[in-house]
């Protein structure tokens, strides 16, 4: 087994990766619930990846024939209908943890330096999802596929000086979706977003592994050299690449504290995912939405087109504003502030443990606006809803301005020099 | 505990199940598609009464027999009037230009017709069509206005009217409406109606997702599974990180 | 680090207990993705047996229904063609039927249930190509005018079906499971009695 293990190492670093990435990976010891979505986004990917590749085993995408396919799937696969939910389940999934996974970075400050590039790649992850998600969705050619679809392309439409309209004939290659635009969707939903999406996420980790975990304290656990005592140093075997540098503090192996404790929050994980796959797998209708049960009809919008939960936020901004160019204006802007978090906030101190009431507020305030867009983004737009909607786009991107300016001159508390309980 | 959370997280949710633009109450619809007596005599008004023009082209007669427990040879006999062999998908026996020409559209694939609809708003819906001379089949339905079908089982359930009562309101007699009741013409008593309605809604429900049973007899391993794994992991955890301090 | 001494047993038990629940794990969930690979319910039918009329066919003719997409010949043959089947048994590879290529009902001299009614799939043996039917002038022997030609590799088989020998193809054409469910029609891809 050595002597094999030997062999490889003089070809490839593979003992040396493992070290460096895994089992003497210094990873803070104080790590909660919130830095579970990290690897809980990665077995999501690898769901999504396996049973996206069965279902393009059976899956045909033609305007004709996608509709029918995914019944056969559905009726005549042994077990397709297990595929199906899953990778139905999985995107949704998906964006719950990424959507936790967020929150946790704005909750801890980790997109604030060195961790820029780090979110940075995360935030990119983000936006590939989204496409994505929204060309899967296109796949299974339902109505909600079809009006959808024909609701999110138009918006490029809104594009001044004839633009808008040559670019969305481009974008479906044809006057209208047709069979098309679904062939270049299912091609860049199998295989070009996924590999983009795959490649970003090394890069995430690679950027990660390099600045190393935040953590709920917020405060640097790498120290210069020197400047630890030796009895405070952290007792485990670490990476030379890491200990060379600095004196490491409160921190453990990844493996095997955070592999082990990381099992926990899958086993949990999985719990929640096998009960909606086999008991709710429409989810009253969020996750898969009624309408789309009944085949594309060109003819014929449904009668109220909402998209999925996950993107109703960004879609109650965009109906927000009366003028449709503002809203594709201030949709992407609400995606682009998050891009630039690293640079509005202006604090020193990262973790809201030790930042202002007004942080704390100002950060609720994103949260409820956020949610309170997704609700109205899944609503038929009464006037009520509109005029909500304007309120909360209105919060959401306060807390950008807001935060811009307080956080220079914060009245922050004192930071620990170690991690707390 | 957590079933209901999530259930609750997501009826909070707005649904997009209304349909039609019918926003007021529905009858609910309590079949069980364990019975399968009821999904049998369900398929049988299916077959008689709505594949003449509705199509059910993804679901196969073959696998309807055998989940519905119905011998292949015996169903082939007297429930499959279209396709080829029991293998075959259950297409209307007119094809889709002549009743496009009829109805003045295609009528609608019913294969999946619960799931977009839901159970509730098929069992109002069948029980909901009255006389109305005005239109052109002669019949209207209360929570599907100016439907393009006639009412097929009319037969089975008389002519039936929005009917009204001289009853005493505030102190003054007028015409209350009481709902629709049949002239008693038809074949069935109006609890044996609702009954045939509830077993044909039962069938559409088992078509939307003939897989359900299986589903839900297969999560049940599943999630004991993982919970067994959930019991180890914590163990696991717990006796590692007993190390850290 | 904990002054408690580590319990390595209890460790490596833990370890093991939750790979080995970890693995069954993965194993189960490979099932369905396993299990998807099988026919669909759709193959399976199409896969079905199927009926072919066989009043219409003349003698000395050919006629193809398809069975699992493969195409199944069905030949009336002549009595010239029934009469020249033992005439060159002597350059056929397997001319009693030995290898089990036909159901037993057919393992005959004719290799068919009523002599004249041949009833084969298609396909040669050798690599799956479909050969050719030569009614007439198939020139291998005196008295032998017809038989199949497999046009990819050259192999040669007589009206029976029955490979000759020196030809790439190793074993007789397949007879497929068939009855009689009248005498104008026959069922090919069930056995009787087995619905």
């Amino acid at each position: 087994m050595s002597r094999i293990l030997d062999w490889i190492d003089q070809r490839i670093p593979l003992s040396n990766t493992l070290k460096l990435h895994v089992t003497q990976y210094p990873a803070p010891k104080n790590f909660n619930f919130w830095y579970l979505m990290g690897s809980l986004a990665l077995v999501v990917l690898v769901n999504q990846i396996v049973t996206g590749i069965w279902l393009t085993m059976s899956y045909n995408p033609s305007a004709e024939g996608a509709f029918a396919s995914v019944e056969y799937i559905m009726r005549d696969v042994e077990y397709g209908w297990l595929l199906r939910y899953m990778h139905s389940t999985g995107a949704s999934f998906f964006f719950i943890v990424v959507y936790l996974h967020m929150f946790r970075g704005l909750m801890y400050g980790s997109y604030q330096k060195p961790r820029e590039l780090l979110w940075i790649f995360g935030m990119l992850i983000f936006l590939v999802l989204m496409a994505e998600a929204f060309m899967g969705y296109m796949l299974p050619w339902g109505q909600m596929s079809y009006w959808g679809a024909q609701v999110i392309i138009s918006l490029f439409g809104t594009i001044p000086f004839g633009i808008g309209e040559a670019l969305t004939t481009w974008i479906r290659g044809d006057y209208v979706i047709s069979g098309a635009t679904l062939n270049r969707f299912f091609a860049l939903h199998v295989i070009a977003l996924p590999l983009v999406i795959v490649i970003l996420v090394f890069l995430h980790l690679i950027a990660l592994h390099e600045v190393g975990s935040n953590n709920p304290d917020g405060i640097d656990l790498k120290k210069p050299k020197g400047s630890v005592k030796e009895e405070d140093k952290s007792p485990y075997e670490f990476h030379e690449r890491y200990t060379k540098k600095y004196d490491i503090v409160d921190s453990i192996p990844f493996h095997p504290y955070y592999t082990v404790k990381d099992l926990v929050g899958l086993a949990v994980f999985l719990i929640f995912f096998a009960w909606v796959i086999f008991y709710a797998p429409t989810m009253g209708g969020q996750f898969l939405e009624p309408p789309n049960f009944e085949a594309a009809d060109p003819m014929r919008t449904p009668e109220h087109i909402a998209p999925v939960w996950y993107f109703t936020p960004f879609y109650a901004i965009l109906a927000a504003v009366p003028n449709p160019i503002g809203g594709v204006i201030l949709m992407f802007g609400s995606i682009v502030l998050l891009f630039l978090m690293p640079w509005i906030d202006r604090s020193s101190v990262r973790s809201i443990r030790y930042r202002s009431g007004l942080h704390k507020a100002n950060l609720a305030m994103l949260v409820v606006s956020f949610i309170v867009l997704g609700f109205v983004g899944a609503l038929p737009p009464t006037e009520l809803f509109t005029r909500i909607g304007q309120i909360f786009t209105f919060l959401y991107f306060a807390f950008f301005v807001f935060l811009f300016f307080y956080s220079k001159n914060e009245k922050t508390k004192p930071l620990p020099e170690r991690v707390t309980k | 505990m957590m079933k209901r959370f999530l259930m609750a997280l997501a009826f909070l949710l707005p649904s997009a199940a209304f349909a039609a633009g019918y926003s007021g109450p529905l009858d609910k619809a309590d079949y069980d598609l364990r019975d399968q007596a009821s999904l049998q005599r369900g398929a049988q008004i299916f077959m008689n009464y709505c594949l003449g023009c509705h199509t059910m082209q993804y679901q196969r007669y073959q696998r309807t027999f055998e989940d519905l427990g119905i011998p292949v040879d015996l169903g082939q006999e007297l429930l499959q009037f279209t396709g080829d062999g029991p293998g075959s998908h259950m297409i209307s026996a007119i094809d889709a230009d002549a009743s496009s020409d009829w109805f003045g559209l295609t009528p609608p694939d019913l294969t999946m017709v619960a799931r977009v609809r839901g159970a509730d708003w098929l069992y109002t819906y069948f029980r909901s069509f009255y006389e109305d001379p005005s239109r052109p089949f002669g019949v209207n339905n209360e929570i599907f206005e100016n439907v393009g079908m006639p009412h097929v089982l009319q037969e089975l359930q008389g002519v039936p009217r929005q009917t009204y009562e001289r009853r005493m309101v505030d102190g003054e007699m007028r015409d209350v409406y009481v709902g629709i009741r049949s002239d008693g013409s038809g074949r069935m008593s109006p609890d044996e109606f609702d009954q045939a309605m509830l077993d044909l809604t039962a069938f559409l429900v088992y078509t939307g997702e003939p897989v359900y049973l299986e589903r839900q007899r297969l999560g049940y391993y599943v999630i004991g599974f993982l919970f067994v794994f959930l019991i180890l992991t914590i163990l696991l955890k717990r006796e590692f990180w007993r190390d850290i301090k | 680090m904990s002054n408690a001494p580590v319990d390595k047993g209890r460790r490596r038990f833990l370890t093991v207990a939750t790979s080995v629940v970890g693995g069954a794990g993965v194993v189960g969930a490979a099932v369905p993705f396993i299990v998807s690979w099988n026919p669909s319910a759709k193959a399976r039918i199409a896969g079905a047996p199927v009926e072919v009329k066989i009043d219409k066919i003349e003698p000395g003719q050919l006629i193809r229904a398809e069975w699992r997409g493969s195409p199944v010949w069905v030949i009336r043959r002549t009595q010239d063609m029934l009469d020249s089947l033992p005439l060159i048994e002597n350059r056929l590879r397997d001319p009693e039927s030995n290898a089990p290529q036909q159901p037993d009902y057919a393992r005959n001299e004719y290799r068919s249930i009523k002599p004249e009614l041949f009833v084969a799939v298609g396909l040669c043996t050798h690599l799956g190509c479909s050969p050719q039917f030569i009614p007439r002038n198939f020139g291998v022997a005196e008295g032998v005018d017809s038989g199949f030609f497999c046009p990819c590799h050259g192999s040669r088989f007589d009206i029976a079906g029955r490979v000759f020998s020196g030809v790439p193809a190793p074993a007789n054409l397949v007879v497929p499971p068939h009855y009689y469910i009248d005498d104008d029609t026959i069922l090919v891809g069930a056995e009787e009695g087995a619905a």
